[in-house]
């Protein structure tokens, strides 16, 4: 990886590492450049940054290099929205779990949290459409059963008689098996425990969609077509800055609110408060207060993906 | 006068040790006591805000209209239809003068006679309704805005139950006295659009060409 | 090395040479490959939105057919067992067409890949060093080191025998042999993995099978050489090559034991499906009896089925595997079954209904389908003109200037005098 790092550091000088090659002659780093090289003047036609094709992984760039990336995206924001935005990179705080919880005996599926959270992601609304939450309608008397139920019911009122409603969402499991098949490590798992995408890694291969038991991952099919008037400006790198086409996206817990202390949008705007969130480790938090007193369970245990994401029965 | 005035010294002494004694104990005792068991409702108003109570337009204050008291007993009423005619919680047994009370109409009435302002009413729910009440105040009922760590806003019972109609069906916002709060509605709520089908999405510039 | 040179330019030569058919094939392919220029220009433009893909059913029509060619792709093995590791003969002389198709294949399988791929553009990510590659943990990753493997070794292995028989040397067995050797486990293990790839996926219950890796195995073995079995009734007609009837019904009789091994395999699995009865068998059903009003799989099920079985008979019965209009029909059947038993067959009802039992009902856009021709003419046109440089040096026509006139070369560089 010492090729890499000396990339960086001379990119970060202002040195243009194919004009003089690499300080450190090892052999990696030649390779790099010179195959790098090639390709890129092949894709510089087409009009693939420079400065982005070179860059390492998230995880490995500098606090030099990540300022520059956190305002390249800023940038490449104000020529597609004319807006001025602002995207951070907050890390995960110590000593937090976040831990979501979802209670079935309360929601009436009235779809506010589907929406809230596409105005909150920066999600394309329309054609293409993304929803990072779907409310599947089920009925009481055959419980939680995938294969009866119904995602795009219609109705003038909620709940219907004899239904209840199943939100699904990224569970950010512990045992993550989207993050275990990604090919290129796009995908990770942070200390407070998003799985968190960098939309300038994914390679778009979907296995990811694949693996996923939630079906929570969404594909970028199209161009999103977010108008300029609707973008959310305050931006995380792994959350809700918008995307290009061609890439994998999901829930992230809001991870631009809830790494400054507030509450995901849907759960904000669920109007009869079936929606709990907080950190696990502290004890006095709504979240431990739900798991220690209610019956709580986990969407398709059997996978053994351990969620952070819990769904419990209040009543 | 020295001899005369140390044994006066020598009895108050003591004395004052003592109670300072016992002010600096009691003072440290209450501290770490204040920290351990705080009434809920305490903690809850020192660190929450509230949504103030879904008043409808010019009901609230009552005693501007209730001013002359005559009759306690269970009737027919002759306003406040709104309230009447939708009135089921509980209707075969209670009745409105169980909740409000009939000195002053401003504010609540609990079991033992003691008196809530509207701001309070979630003590007056909590009678009957325990488990729910303790459910709420640990955060795990009704809706909350705000920080997972730190400040949050709750909202009042009567936010999304109408307390003469109880049982949930929708809500939706309101501004009292310049305020937003939450009222609850006598309609369920109707659902936002459901999300297009597989088959629908095309890429809007070119929808006509892709597609089976 | 002027060799090298002369040799290249006398490959360009056997490329530009041919009969009206040769020539009326490549045009034919050129024609393909161009229709699936344009189509890729297309989804290049708007994304994958231009094909029928969705979040529901996020793989299908390229993934399914990177899958049925990589089983193509494992088939050379098919030849090279019986030649190398058992010695026969008839068949030594045409091992090499048999990794002449698995190149192919295997370049076809990587445009799969690349055309369904979001973001082909960031192809660097999964390398090592460029990018971090999820190593060891993601099956995409050792299937991309397998399948560049096992290309690089079939392509050192065919270089090496056709330079040297170009030029009437014979080949050092010390450098050839244990290749040939290696390209078995390493043929093995591309399907293996890419079998991995799908069984790992817990949330798939129709892939999350431990029958799934040996299935593929079995019906790889049937579909590649039914490929190479007319072939080579092609080039014994066109170029003289003289391969001996044996060595076909020898390819047809394997083919027929590892169709067996397939049906048998494919009845172990519906047992398990339909006896057991759990929600699993929703996928299973989907498959052969359709759910609800959702049906689009079902014929292409039994008619795939019905080929296999066909085929299966006319291989094993001696009478109809030598009769080469039976054979053929069988080869034609066999493909055809395998087709849609590994693409579609395969990879559709592992994502209908999806994780949240929703049931889209997917079939391939014009677009996927102009890339889908495009990459088989691709993987055509390579196959052509390899073959084409390829059978003139085994036959002896093609040779080293300076060894014109020289003697055919001795065994094992080439062909079994006879």
């Amino acid at each position: 990886m010492s090729a890499r790092k000396g990339l960086n550091v001379l990119q970060g000088a202002g040195v243009d590492p194919l004009g003089d090659g690499p300080a450190d002659a090892s052999r990696r780093a030649f390779m790099r450049t010179a195959a790098a090289g090639a390709a890129v003047s092949a894709l510089a036609g087409c009009g693939v940054d420079l400065g982005e094709f070179l860059r390492g992984h998230f995880k490995e760039l500098s606090k030099d290099d990540l300022a520059k990336v956190l305002a390249k995206v800023e940038k490449r924001n104000k020529e597609r929205f004319g807006r001025d935005t602002k995207v951070t990179a907050e890390g995960p705080r110590p000593g937090v779990e976040f831990g979501y919880g979802l209670d079935i005996s309360r929601c009436v599926g009235c779809r506010r949290c589907v929406y809230a959270c596409v105005k909150e992601n920066n999600q394309s609304p329309e054609q293409p459409q993304i929803h990072l939450i779907r409310v599947l309608e089920m009925d009481k008397e055959q419980g939680v059963d995938l294969a009866h139920s119904e995602l795009y019911y219609d109705a003038d009122a909620v709940p219907r008689p004899g239904k209840f409603y199943f939100p699904v969402q990224c569970q950010q499991c512990r045992n993550p098996p989207c993050v275990k098949t990604c090919p290129t490590q796009a995908t990770w798992k942070e200390r407070d425990g998003i799985v968190v995408i960098d939309y300038d890694w994914c390679i778009g291969c979907r296995c990811c969609m694949s693996a996923c038991p939630y079906g929570a991952r969404h594909f970028n099919w199209g161009d999103p077509k977010l108008p300029a008037e609707e973008l959310n400006p305050n931006q995380h790198y792994l959350g809700n800055r918008p995307r290009p086409k061609g890439v994998v996206e999901k829930c992230t817990f809001c991870i631009q609110r809830t790494r400054n202390g507030r509450y995901p949008a849907c759960v904000e705007i669920c109007p009869v408060g079936a929606r709990k969130f907080g950190n696990l480790l502290d004890p006095e938090s709504e979240i431990r207060k739900v798991m220690e007193t209610k019956r709580v369970f986990v969407f398709k245990e059997e996978l053994a993906t351990h969620p952070q994401f819990y769904y419990f029965y209040a009543t | 006068m020295r001899q005369k005035a140390t044994p006066l010294r020598q009895m108050v002494t003591p004395f004052l040790v003592v109670c300072v004694a016992t002010l600096i104990a009691t003072a440290a005792r209450a501290s770490p006591s204040m920290k351990h068991a705080p009434p809920a409702e305490k903690t809850k108003e020192e660190l929450f805000e509230a949504r103030p109570p879904p008043f409808s337009d010019g009901i609230f204050p009552c005693m501007d209209c209730h001013k002359d008291q005559k009759d306690r007993n269970r009737r027919e009423l002759g306003f406040h239809d709104e309230q009447q005619s939708v009135f089921d919680h509980d209707a075969e047994h209670r009745w409105c003068l169980d909740c409000h009370d009939y000195e002053n109409r401003n504010v609540l009435r609990l079991a033992s006679g003691a008196t809530v302002p509207f701001t309070e009413s979630y003590r007056l729910c909590g009678q009957c309704h325990g488990d729910k009440f303790r459910d709420w105040k640990a955060g795990i009922h009704g809706k909350r805005v705000g920080n997972w760590d730190g400040a949050k806003t709750y909202l009042l019972c009567v936010s999304c139950h109408n307390p003469h109609s109880p049982s949930f069906k929708g809500v939706k916002e309101i501004v009292v006295d310049g305020k937003v709060t939450i009222a609850p509605t006598l309609q369920k709520l109707k659902p936002e659009p459901r999300p297009h089908r597989p088959e629908e999405m095309r890429d809007g510039k070119r929808a006509q060409e892709f597609g089976r | 090395m002027s060799g090298v040179l002369e040799f290249l330019k006398g490959c360009v030569r056997q490329v530009l040479a041919g009969g009206k058919g040769y020539k009326a094939w490549v045009a034919f392919l050129l024609v393909t490959i161009a229709i699936g220029g344009i189509a890729y220009a297309q989804q290049i433009r708007y994304g994958l939105i231009a094909t029928n893909m969705r979040d529901q059913v996020s793989w299908a029509f390229y993934v399914g057919n990177f899958t049925f060619l990589v089983g193509v792709a494992a088939a050379a093995v098919l030849l090279v067992i019986p030649a190398y590791v058992y010695q026969w003969k008839p068949l030594k002389e045409v091992v090499v067409l048999g990794e002449l198709l698995a190149i192919s294949a295997l370049i076809m399988c990587l445009l799969f890949i690349l055309v369904d791929m979001g973001r082909p553009d960031r192809f660097l990510h999964i390398m090592p060093l460029f990018g971090t590659p999820n190593w060891p943990r993601s099956l995409l990753t050792w299937d991309a080191l397998v399948l560049n493997g096992y290309l690089a070794v079939n392509l050192i292995l065919v270089s090496y025998l056709l330079f040297k028989t170009y030029r009437g040397e014979h080949y050092d067995k010390r450098i050839f042999l244990p290749l040939v050797l290696l390209s078995i486990p390493v043929s093995i293990s591309t399907h293996t993995v890419t079998a991995f790839l799908y069984n790992g996926m817990a949330a798939r219950p129709y892939w999350n099978a431990s029958i799934l890796a040996p299935r593929f195995i079995a019906s790889a073995f049937c579909s590649g050489p039914a490929v190479m079995i007319i072939l080579f009734q092609v080039l014994r007609k066109t170029n003289e090559l003289p391969i001996k009837d044996e060595a076909i019904w020898k390819i047809a009789e394997l083919m027929a034991y590892a169709m067996f091994l397939n049906l048998f395999l494919l009845g172990a699995e519906l047992f398990k499906e339909y006896y057991s009865a759990t929600e699993h068998l929703l996928y299973t059903q989907y498959l052969w009896t359709g759910i609800g009003e959702h049906r689009t799989l079902v014929p292409w099920a039994w008619f795939s089925l019905f080929s296999s079985i066909v085929a299966f008979v006319l291989f094993l019965i001696p009478a109809t595997r030598r009769n080469f209009f039976t054979l053929n029909l069988g080869c034609l059947l066999i493909w055809a079954g395998c087709y849609i038993e590994k693409g579609m067959g395969l990879i559709i009802p592992g994502m209908t209904p999806d994780t949240l039992g929703e049931i889209y009902e997917y079939k391939p856009s014009a677009t996927e389908w102009g890339i889908a021709a495009g990459v088989f003419g691709i993987g055509f046109l390579i196959f052509t003109l390899l073959v084409k440089i390829a059978v003139p040096i085994l036959v002896g026509t093609f040779r080293a200037p300076e060894r014109t006139g020289a003697s055919a070369p001795a065994t094992g560089a080439g062909l079994a005098t006879h």
